[in-house]
């Protein structure tokens, strides 16, 4: 195998918890109460460290810097799912998002884990000692959601219902997922989509909500998105291309 | 981040109506360097003046999140953008911290931020400046954490126990924070024209609310005495400035960088350094509300709260 499927799939790996760790970053200061300021600023530096953990591993593969990677590249280059770009949106839909994507991180790292490319199964290790935090967290939302008031539960069953086709997108097949699997570097998507959806229908379930039907929204992958990532590279960006060169 | 926020408040005998006996013990007390826990007996002014003081101090910070968590979208490159989100993390952090001890002394945390919204209680001015650039945000980890650091150092000396406790808490963290944004300032004056340039203005802009950052001049707040006796307030304003511009104006000058201020020096008579009147007007008008940014900062702490009211009632039931 060429390294073109690995460093494809770093990118997605990478892509997705930058442009997470940039949404739930937006909560700083703004969260409905302060114990979640703190927690959303804190799953936030996890997720933007671990896109420059990722990143690191593609520039040791010889694929560019990370501050490149993540402050240069113009959206139709970035491969994140769809799921992480979709705007801030309300509480409900944060605890949606944050819920169904990190389910969906903890399987892919323990997958990782294994992985024949030791510095990615060696990173995946360590980051789901971090991503464990995230899932509790989001476990322990929708439940206070779900069991809350009428309003919470309905607010949060229309942020599943919104979310989940973006959150099927998080499996998209690859092109080249063939070489992936054959050199065993990680699990072909379906069967990670499959053991996801054995984590989140019974948490959902448990919480009075309904595990929404609908078809997984694809393209991220390939590097099609919504007008929100441009706006939000946008921001990202800002300062950074203003002079590519400066030391910051 | 907080300096001294307001004038000083103390009714003409805030003690009258006190045991004498009690109050003997409680101030032998304070001079003998014991720390005042919760359900120790306090003087109704020594409790009121604390919850005020630790209060504004608490929606400083939360305040204080807003003009730098602007940037937090916009910070270049991974390390700053980890950086200040860990920042302002910490900042919104010590709001928490400083609500629990102001809860100790009898007002609920609801209580305290609804009076944060109504206006009734105030919060440190400074966070009513614009932050137009990325250049403000380092101007502000660096300078305006350098002036809470000395304020708070100071009132971690105080008499009040969880105050103080906190505060310890606090201070070291905040030593992070001048480190990053002294980093930041250096950054910006090492780099190119362009990058200079939006620093000076950035230093230039914020110049007048750092000299306000301590609270107006002790001539102008005489009723402080049995604060200081008391061990509420540890140091003047007007010490708190002096220390502030001994360290920081040569290390300002020293990065070749200038203050809008002709008339600042250091006078080799006195030891004191001497400045304009850095328009105490202005700094009573932000106080009281019309201030550049007064207006903008409480809508974005209103809307979070009103945005966030069905998430607490979830969470109540």
């Amino acid at each position: 195998m060429n390294d073109t499927a690995l460093k494809n799939l770093l990118f997605r790996l990478a892509d997705d918890e930058l442009i997470t760790g940039h949404r739930n970053s937006e909560w700083t200061g703004v969260a409905p109460i302060l114990e979640e300021d703190i927690a959303l600023s804190s799953i936030a530096q996890d997720e933007i460290g671990h896109a420059q953990a990722y990143y690191t591993l593609l520039a040791d593969l010889g694929a560019g810097e990370p501050d490149a990677f993540a402050f240069l590249r113009d959206a139709s280059r970035f491969v994140n799912a769809q799921l992480c770009e979709l705007p801030t949106g309300d509480w409900a839909f944060a605890v949606a998002r944050q819920y169904l994507y990190d389910a969906a991180e903890s399987v892919r790292l323990a997958a990782l884990s294994r992985s024949n490319y030791a510095p990615l199964a060696q990173l995946a290790r360590k980051l789901s000692g971090e991503e464990k935090y995230h899932l509790l967290h989001g476990k322990t939302w929708i439940n206070h959601l779900g069991r809350g008031t009428d309003e919470s539960r309905a607010r949060l069953q229309a942020a599943l219902e919104s979310a989940f086709s973006y959150a099927l997108g998080l499996f998209e097949t690859p092109a080249d997922e063939a070489e992936l699997t054959a050199a065993n570097i990680q699990l072909p998507e379906a069967e990670l989509r499959r053991q996801w959806l054995t984590v989140v229908a019974p948490v959902l379930d448990g919480a009075g909500l309904t595990v929404p039907a609908g078809r997984a929204v694809e393209g991220g992958r390939c590097g099609e998105h919504t007008e929100h990532l441009a706006k939000l590279l946008d921001d990202m960006q800002l300062v950074f291309r203003s002079d590519p060169e400066a030391e910051w | 981040m907080y300096g001294s926020t307001t004038f000083t408040d103390v009714k003409t005998s805030p003690i009258a109506n006190e045991d004498p006996d009690k109050l003997a013990v409680f101030e032998a007390r304070i001079a003998r360097g014991e720390k005042i826990e919760p359900p120790d007996w306090m003087p109704a002014e020594y409790r009121r003046q604390l919850i005020r003081m630790i209060e504004q101090h608490g929606h400083s910070e939360i305040m204080g999140a807003l003009p730098e968590g602007k940037w937090i979208p916009h910070a270049p490159g991974f390390r700053r953008k980890l950086a200040l989100v860990a920042k302002v993390q910490d900042e919104v952090g010590h709001a928490q911290l400083l609500y629990r001890a102001a809860e100790t002394l009898g007002k609920s945390r609801e209580q305290m931020i609804d009076d944060l919204l109504s206006g009734k209680s105030k919060y440190s001015n400074v966070f009513n400046y614009p932050t137009p650039t990325w250049a403000d945000t380092a101007v502000i980890a660096w300078l305006i954490d350098a002036g809470a650091i000395i304020n708070q150092n100071a009132n971690a000396e105080g008499s009040y126990g969880p105050y103080c406790r906190a505060l310890k808490r606090i201070c070291y963290e905040e030593s992070f924070h001048l480190k990053y944004g002294y980093d930041s300032v250096l950054t910006l004056a090492n780099g190119t024209a362009r990058q200079r340039a939006m620093l000076q203005d950035a230093l230039t802009r914020w110049w007048k609310p750092i000299m306000h950052f301590h609270g107006p001049p002790d001539k102008m707040s005489a009723h402080t005495e049995i604060l200081m006796r008391w061990k509420v307030k540890i140091r003047s304003n007007d010490d708190m400035r002096q220390e502030f511009l001994d360290q920081y104006v040569p290390k300002i000058w020293e990065l070749g960088l200038t203050l809008p201020d002709p008339n600042l020096h250091k006078n080799p008579a006195t030891g004191l350094w001497e400045f304009s009147d850095p328009d105490w007007d202005e700094f009573k008008r932000v106080i009281n509300g019309d201030g550049p940014c007064n207006a903008e900062r409480m809508n974005i702490r209103r809307m979070a709260h009103e945005d966030g009211a069905w998430v607490r009632a979830a969470l109540n039931c």
